[in-house]
């Protein structure tokens, strides 16, 4: 690949400061171009969820950066992460979003490949007698690695393993498929939407405790009080953001949540999920009852992994840059992949409430980030501050930089990776 | 995924019939079609001139509100969806977009929209199911949105009260990006 050629590039990094960045990163093509060379293709970015091709022969269409791949799963149990690109003539060999195939046809010319990307077959082959040979021209693959289902691709084959990437954010992965209460956590269905801003605005947003009662308020004043009060952590001095090295950090709203299989048994269930608890009961002894109505809400923080994914309480957040001032974000709906119907019903009408572009939270998140691009472009050169908290952060005895999750901890954490990767200094 | 050959010589009959056929003409003039019909676009109006709370008078109090994800399900129960109300939701969901705290809600764009292609889909003595076609044009900031959907609408007729007991709307786009809005469909 070849890097996006820019005399200023050298100076992109230091626009990025600890505490405030230029609101040109926002807003600038060049550096967007240079983001996808030096971000979006130079490290480990987030493709698929494994529950999303349970079979041999599943596959589904996602993107690195600009980039389209096919991610699938073969007859080995292997994932494969190919780009969607025909290796004659340029042709995407799949437009299907998800599904079941033996392998990827070109519809121009009708090359195929097999699901590890070989190239299995070329009509009327005579006329590539002494000139290709098919071994040598598979479609592109990159290298994959996964981690407690989540799998990631990177075109870089000389960068740290993937769970050496992760480091710390492993230990919170971990935590947040503990909300399968004893089940796999499984996608049960995704909204898509585009907002008119830049990328990094969603990144900023998932560990932005500060907005959420101001952007929120009619979805807090729309639901049950029970809810209102789970998610009222303003004040709540347990209520931390941990910057947790490479990029990622975890916002904890709901401290009682962190780790789902603590329990000291004085939390009542929410009065709202009655009916279930009583359904449930009829059939399962009252601690696994308890485990699966506990975690209905998924785990009490959203976990930001630099640079596309956040695994938010009850979801998977997947952003994906379009242009400079256009970014598509995923919201996957996750459940109890041989759970209860009646739980995975809930889990999906709690989503819509919150999720989706006519949710009652997404609508107004949207509407902000458009704001944001909007008013970035009235003086570029003016700092976007990230310095909240700032003054009162301290490292926590794991050593991750730790304040209130209303502060920017978050935030500087990404800005720091940003500045890094940008500088080619990891 | 796989290569489909076309066989030469297995030539496809598709001439038309020439047989007279009926389809069934003629149930648009049917008076509780142009009374459901009527329902329909009073709600468009209401809908465009953001009447929200007349608008849920509409409803049955058992209606169902729903704009699927999924294009091919019916079980929207146990599917994601976009909008998947009862009364309940439905009445929060309008409180939201009038009280004010919502910020998408009060800068939502103007909207005016088209139905039509009206077809009776089922008819009883007390309902009548249309099916429709539904353009929408939004404008906010410069820039326009175009929405193009498949309506059904089931009306419930109980003497002079007509009342709808579901709206499916179908995006034509409804499994890719669909952008947030801040009105309804």
């Amino acid at each position: 690949m070849t890097a996006p050629t820019s005399d200023r590039a050298s100076d992109f990094a230091s626009l990025a400061a600890e505490d405030r960045v230029a609101a040109r990163l926002y807003t600038d093509p060049e550096i967007f171009d240079w983001e996808m060379e030096k971000i979006f293709y130079s490290t480990w970015v987030w493709v698929a969820h494994e529950s999303e091709i349970p079979d041999a022969g599943s596959f589904k269409m996602s993107h690195i950066g600009l980039q389209p791949v096919i991610v699938n799963r073969d007859r080995k149990g292997n994932f494969n992460v190919l780009l969607n690109r025909c290796r004659h003539r340029g042709a995407s060999v799949c437009e299907v979003p998800k599904g079941k195939a033996n392998g990827f046809t070109c519809p121009y010319h009708s090359w195929s490949y097999s699901l590890e990307g070989n190239l299995r077959g070329i009509p009327y082959p005579d006329g590539y007698e002494g000139v290709a040979e098919k071994r040598d021209l598979p479609l592109q693959r990159l290298r994959v690695e996964s981690y407690n289902g989540l799998i990631f691709a990177t075109f870089k084959t000389d960068i740290e393993p993937l769970a050496d990437f992760l480091g710390d954010a492993k230990l919170w992965i971990d935590r947040f498929m503990k909300q399968g209460a004893g089940f796999p956590v499984k996608v049960q269905g995704e909204h898509k939407f585009r907002f008119d801003g830049n990328w990094k605005i969603q990144l900023e947003n998932t560990t932005d405790g500060y907005h959420f009662p101001i952007v929120h308020r009619s979805w807090m004043a729309s639901v049950d009080a029970e809810t209102a009060d789970m998610l009222s952590f303003m004040t709540d001095e347990e209520a931390v953001t941990h910057a947790l090295g490479n990029g990622h950090s975890v916002a904890i709203m709901v401290p009682e949540h962190v780790d789902l299989e603590d329990d000291d048994g004085t939390e009542e269930l929410q009065e709202r999920f009655r009916p279930i608890i009583d359904e449930l009961s009829e059939t399962m002894p009252p601690e696994q009852v308890r485990r699966i109505v506990r975690s209905m809400h998924g785990a009490g923080y959203n976990l930001n992994l630099f640079p596309n994914l956040s695994l938010s309480m009850s979801f998977f957040r997947v952003l994906r840059p379009i242009s400079v001032n256009e970014t598509e974000i995923q919201h996957m709906a996750l459940g109890l992949d041989g759970g209860p119907e009646s739980v995975n019903r809930e889990r999906l009408r709690i989503h819509e409430h919150f999720q989706g572009p006519f949710g009652f939270g997404t609508s107004d998140d949207s509407e902000a980030w458009d704001r944001v691009q909007r008013g970035a472009v009235a003086n570029p050169e003016m700092p976007i501050l990230v310095n909240r908290g700032l003054g009162r952060e301290v490292a926590a005895d794991e050593g991750w930089k730790t304040s209130h999750v209303t502060d920017e901890t978050g935030m500087r954490e990404s800005y720091a990776m940003w500045k890094r990767m940008m500088n080619d200094d990891r | 995924m796989t290569a489909e050959t076309i066989e030469e010589g297995t030539g496809i009959d598709n001439r038309p019939a020439q047989e007279p056929y009926d389809l069934g003409l003629g149930k648009l003039a049917d008076p509780l079609v142009g009374r459901a019909i009527e329902l329909i676009w009073h709600e468009a109006r209401l809908l465009d001139d953001k009447a929200y709370e007349a608008w849920q008078t509409l409803y049955t109090e058992d209606a169902k509100y729903v704009i699927p994800v999924d294009p091919d399900t019916d079980d929207f129960e146990s599917s994601l969806n976009m909008v998947y109300d009862d009364a309940r939701m439905r009445h929060m969901r309008i409180t939201r977009l009038v009280q004010g705290y919502s910020m998408s809600a009060v800068a939502a764009a103007r909207t005016t929209r088209t139905i039509s292609r009206f077809t009776v889909e089922e008819q009883t003595a007390e309902t009548v199911t249309l099916r429709s076609a539904q353009v929408l044009v939004g404008f906010k900031r410069e820039k326009f949105q175009v929405l193009g959907a498949d309506l059904t609408h089931r009306i419930r007729f109980n003497g002079d009260d007509a009342r709808i007991e579901l709206k499916l709307i179908r995006l034509v786009n409804a499994d890719a990006a669909v952008n947030a809005s801040g009105f309804l469909l």
